[in-house]
This record gives C-alpha cells, sequence and structure tokens, in this order.
C-alpha cells in the first residue's frame, strides 16, 4: 500500500452526554472532519473498559478515541475520572505490546464543542496519516 | 417560615446536620445530628429574657455583617424559626469560665439546660430537598478594592444592615466613624462575578440590589451616589422599570470596571477621602473620582461545603460547585439522583421570586412522586453474572452511584436497579467481565466496532478504485 492512498481507520468512543452531542453539533454546524472516524456512542466514557480498546485495534482500527465530558462535567458524575485514570495504564500496556501509544487519544470534549470534536478529528487522522498503518486484523475482508 | 413551622406535617429541624444518607428514592435513611443547643426545645417558650440578661457581647459577623453585637444565648435575627435560642459555647461565660448561668436563673419555663448533648437521629424519608443556599463572596480576595483595608469600603450586606431600621445604626447611612453622612457613595458592581480571575457568571441579583442601594442611600442621605457598572441586568418583571426610575432620581451610572479603591491623594479635593480610579468605557476616559463610602456588590458563590454536600446526598456539582441539576432547561429541580431535588441558590445564583418558584416546583415534584407511590427506573442497567463474579468489588468501588452492594453470604456484587443509572463505568473496571450493561454489552459494542471499521475498509477500497 503506498503512502499516498493509505487513509488511516479511527475508531471513536463517545460519551452520549458530551462528547457525542458534541460531534452531533459538529455535524449540525456543518463542519468538516475527515471520513477517517467512525463513532460509537457510549453512555460514558467510563464505559470503555481496555479490553475494548484493545479488541479494536485487533480488529484493525489505526486509531482509537476515547472521548468524554470535562472532569468534573461527568453526566454520571465521576465515570470519566475513572477514564482519567485507567486509559494511561492502558497507554503504558500498548507500547509494552508494540502499539505506538499515540494511536489511543483520550481527550475532553463537551456538548458545545463542535469546533473541537471536528478539529480533534483532524489532527487525529493527520498525525495517523503519517504514521504506518498499524494492520493488525489478519484476514483482510477485502 | 412561621407557616412551616406550625405546620402540623412539618419537622423543622434547625442547628442539625446530616451525617449520612443511605437507601434510595422512596427509601431513605437519613442519619442526622442534632446538635446541643443547651436549651429544652420542648419547654422553650421563645420569650427571649435569657437574651435580655446575657452580660457577654459577641460580634455578630453573620446575621449584623460584623456591624453588630449578639449575646452569647441567642437567636439569629428576630423573626428566626423556631424562635429557640442557641448558647454559643465557644463565647458563653458559664462554658468557657465555669461562672454564670444567668439565663438559667432567669428563664422562667427552667429550659436552659447546659449538659445538654448531640443527639442522633434517624430518619426514614421518601424523598430529599436541597436548598442550602450560597456563601456571600469574600470581598477581601480582592485587594485593590480595599475592603478590610480601608474604613470606608463596605459590602452591600453591611449597608443593607444600615438600612435596616431594627439595625445597628438604626437605618442611618453612616461611614465607619458612626456619626458622618456620606456626601458621595460609589456602588461598584460585579465585585467578584463576571470576572475571570473569580468568578466568571453573573450572580444575577447584584444588579437589582444595587439600584435598591443607591434609591435607597440618596433617599437617606441625599448623598451624590455613583453606580460602576459593566452591564445593568435588570430582567424581570417590573425590574427594568425600577432601573428607570432611580434613572429619573438622578442617580449616576458609569459604564466601566473600577481599577482600583485608593486613598493615595494627587490633589486637595481627594486628600483625606477615598478615590475611585475606573475607566469610562462610554467617553473612553480614565478617570479619578474621590467618594466618602465605596459600597462592593459583593456576588453569590457556591457554599464553601457544596462537593461535600453533593457527595454525601450522591448529587453532582458543576464546575463552580452549584448543585447540577438533571437538565438545565428541561429538568431544574431535578437531580441525577432520584429522589433527591434541588432549589434556590444551591442550584445556582438566583433572586427570590426564582427561588420561590423552584422550591414551590421542588415540592410538587416530590408530591407527584408521592402520589404516583411508583417510580420508573433506568431500562440500562448493569446486571452482574453471578456465576462470573469473583465478589473483588473493583465495581463498587467504580460506581458513581454506590449502587452496587456487596453481597457477603454470596460474596459476589449486586447491583441495585432502582439505583443504578447506566453508566457502565463498572463494566469497564470488572477483571472478570462479570458485569454487564444493558443495551451496551460487550457484544454489541464489538459487533458495531467491527461493522464501522469494515465500513471503513469498504469505503477506502471504493476510494482507492476510482
Amino acid at each position: 500500500m503506498s503512502e499516498q492512498t493509505y487513509e488511516p481507520k479511527i475508531v471513536g468512543f463517545l460519551c452520549n452526554w458530551c462528547s457525542y452531542a458534541g460531534a452531533d453539533l459538529a455535524g449540525a454546524a456543518r463542519l468538516k472532519y475527515p471520513p477517517n472516524i467512525k463513532i460509537i456512542r457510549v453512555p460514558c466514557s467510563g464505559r470503555v473498559s481496555p479490553e475494548l480498546v484493545i479488541r479494536t485495534f485487533r480488529e484493525g482500527a489505526d486509531g482509537v478515541m476515547v472521548l468524554g465530558c470535562h472532569i468534573g462535567d461527568c453526566h454520571y458524575a465521576t465515570g470519566n475520572h475513572r477514564t482519567a485514570r485507567r486509559m494511561p495504564v492502558l497507554r503504558a500496556l500498548l507500547e509494552f505490546t508494540g502499539i505506538e501509544s499515540e494511536r489511543l487519544l483520550v481527550k475532553w470534549v463537551s456538548s458545545s464543542e463542535g469546533e473541537l470534536f471536528a478539529q480533534t478529528v483532524r489532527e487525529f487522522t493527520e498525525k495517523l496519516r503519517q504514521m504506518p498503518p498499524l494492520g493488525l486484523r489478519m484476514t483482510s475482508s477485502k | 417560615m412561621m407557616d412551616a413551622g406550625r405546620h402540623p406535617n412539618i419537622t423543622l429541624l434547625t442547628y442539625s446536620e446530616v451525617e449520612s444518607v443511605s437507601g434510595y428514592v422512596g427509601n431513605f435513611v437519613v442519619r442526622i445530628r442534632k446538635r446541643a443547643r443547651s436549651v429544652k426545645e420542648d419547654l422553650c417558650t421563645g420569650c427571649g429574657t435569657c437574651e435580655e440578661n446575657c452580660p457577654r457581647r459577641v460580634v455578630d459577623t453573620v446575621y449584623e455583617a460584623g456591624l453588630g453585637y449578639r449575646t452569647a444565648i441567642y437567636r439569629p435575627f428576630a423573626q428566626a424559626v423556631p424562635a429557640i435560642p442557641v448558647i454559643d459555647r465557644e463565647n458563653c461565660l458559664y462554658f468557657t469560665k465555669g461562672k454564670c448561668r444567668i439565663c438559667e436563673k432567669v428563664c422562667p419555663t427552667h429550659a436552659i439546660d447546659y449538659t445538654q448533648e448531640d443527639t442522633i437521629l434517624e430518619v426514614e424519608v421518601g424523598n430529599i430537598i436541597l436548598a442550602t443556599g450560597f456563601d456571600p463572596f469574600d470581598a477581601r480576595r480582592i485587594p485593590q478594592f480595599g475592603y478590610g483595608r480601608f474604613p470606608n469600603v463596605f459590602t452591600s450586606l453591611e449597608l443593607e444592615r444600615m438600612l435596616s431600621g431594627a439595625g445597628p445604626t438604626g437605618g442611618k447611612v453612616v461611614l465607619r466613624d458612626g456619626k458622618t453622612v456620606p456626601q458621595r457613595v460609589a456602588i461598584i458592581h460585579c465585585v467578584g462575578s463576571r470576572d475571570k480571575n473569580y468568578r466568571e457568571y453573573c450572580s444575577r441579583v447584584c444588579c437589582m440590589y444595587s439600584l435598591k442601594l443607591a434609591h435607597l442611600i440618596h433617599h437617606k442621605t441625599h448623598a451624590e451616589v455613583y453606580n460602576f457598572y459593566i452591564d445593568i441586568r435588570a430582567p424581570g418583571k417590573m425590574y427594568e422599570e425600577f432601573y428607570h426610575r432611580v434613572l429619573d432620581e438622578g442617580i449616576h451610572f458609569v459604564r466601566g470596571k473600577v481599577a482600583q479603591v485608593t486613598d493615595a491623594a494627587r490633589g486637595p479635593e481627594e486628600e483625606g477621602r477615598l478615590v475611585v480610579q475606573f475607566e469610562d468605557t462610554l467617553t473612553g476616559l480614565q478617570r479619578r473620582m474621590p467618594v466618602d463610602m465605596v459600597v462592593l456588590a459583593i456576588g453569590l458563590e457556591p457554599r464553601h461545603d457544596s462537593r461535600e454536600v453533593a457527595r454525601l446526598f450522591g448529587i453532582s456539582t458543576d464546575a463552580d460547585g452549584w448543585f447540577k441539576e438533571k437538565h438545565p432547561k428541561l429538568d431544574p429541580v431535578a437531580t441525577m439522583t432520584d429522589g433527591v431535588f434541588v432549589a434556590g441558590c444551591a442550584q445556582g445564583p438566583k433572586d427570590i421570586p426564582d427561588s420561590v418558584a423552584q422550591g414551590a416546583a421542588a415540592a410538587a415534584r416530590v408530591l407527584s412522586l408521592i402520589g404516583q407511590g411508583e417510580v420508573e427506573v433506568e431500562a440500562a442497567t448493569a446486571v452482574v453474572d453471578e456465576l462470573m463474579c469473583v465478589g473483588c468489588g473493583q465495581c463498587i468501588q467504580a460506581c458513581p452511584y454506590s449502587a452496587i452492594e456487596y453481597l457477603e453470604d454470596r460474596r459476589i456484587a449486586h447491583v441495585i436497579e432502582a439505583l443504578c443509572k447506566g453508566c457502565g463505568t463498572c463494566v469497564g473496571a470488572c477483571p472478570s467481565k462479570a458485569i454487564s450493561l444493558r443495551h451496551f454489552t460487550d457484544q454489541q459494542l464489538i459487533w458495531e466496532m467491527r461493522g464501522a471499521i469494515y465500513g471503513m475498509q469498504v469505503q477506502h477500497a471504493e476510494h482507492r478504485g476510482n
């Protein structure tokens, strides 16, 4: 696969209350961001277990985004506190297994920050484009 | 307040603190520490003889804003409900020096009891309304306004007490020396509010009370009153009309923030007075104005312990510390914890009509729950696979709602469905994959994720094909 044709595949786990609404706002405001992301709605970023992230890489994603509410604004009071503590540990584990930890992006995006969401996707896609494809999925579906 | 005090179905517990709350909507058990007020409530008639005879005088920093005195046995203010006094043990002569006992001697009903101790009450309630109010902004935190440094810089609360006929000055507006009537008064708006260095929000009440203070000061002293404001926010029934009335009275309004209040005079007219340095944004000029009195319109802050209180009742606060409502527009009274409601300034700064409306709304919400007799619960709750659970307790620690209990006999975790809000934080924490969230199970998310990745592969392949 040549560098020109490589398009990274990103799976985003977005919390229902802040980031998912933020992505919705980005769409409603017709903001442009690359189509390299597919969004999966979760009730809270705290729902995203480390296993799920690893599983997503294994299934062929080049990058994973976990977006939640800003600290202190969590719809479930302290769900995102868990995310904030869990993800750095996962990052260390990713490095250990040979997956660059930059491929996991954890960020807080509120429901009013559509532009921040679009910008985050733009930057993350651009960063992944600079990196080789991860290609962990053994059997190609094509 | 009197109505609430007299109502047969209302039990007022003043001078009490909630120690712990357990249970859930319909079944709360609340542990309350009823603090020892050293006065027997069943005997006291509220005659006030003890207050009249108490020899100890203490500066009243709460109700009189530090301008007046109260006794060591006191009621917070004259109309307090219930009208039962409390002995302030830190200042009472008997408690500090072991002598006095005058209140015991003069009490006609023998209601004084120095040996009283804190008692713990446990009450079962179905719903809880939190209306814990606010803290006034401490003007000392803005040093350039000189509160606490210059005697004639006052807070709005101090002025409020001065203007009261029953207040420490008997309704006279005077400088800190207690006799000089000010000739020129500056009211500085938005002290602590709408300020990135302190509180970014608008406290909502300061504009209107500043207008009222300006009106009353002008009325009582005929002083020139200058309001230094950012914007006048008078959004309410008859509020804008009042603003115009105050404008017509000849009260001055200067649009611009005050940089500092100083006593460093630059000319003879500034000698011995306070000087307000400000920018008049309507003329674009930097100016100085000598005044006799400065009034700081302090804003509203969340109670200093609002986060602890929120934790106690299982609700959340926003970034500032106000109690968080379920939805800012569609559900401004309920919280994320069923059966716990908020009212008044504890939820955010608001004026009296709004507080009353929210209080009534909270009461109505509680009544509707009582009338219904049953509650709706979240559909997407967590559920424990009892065969997989090893009882490690990770989920119990992770749960923001304390909705997971540990079954001692079976050594497994169990989700209380009435409390679970379905955030799934426990699922992310479970090391043995024993807990799952309905409608957001691992299986569902994995297939969704697979579909997403496959979809992108196809999409990119098509793109390359073109």
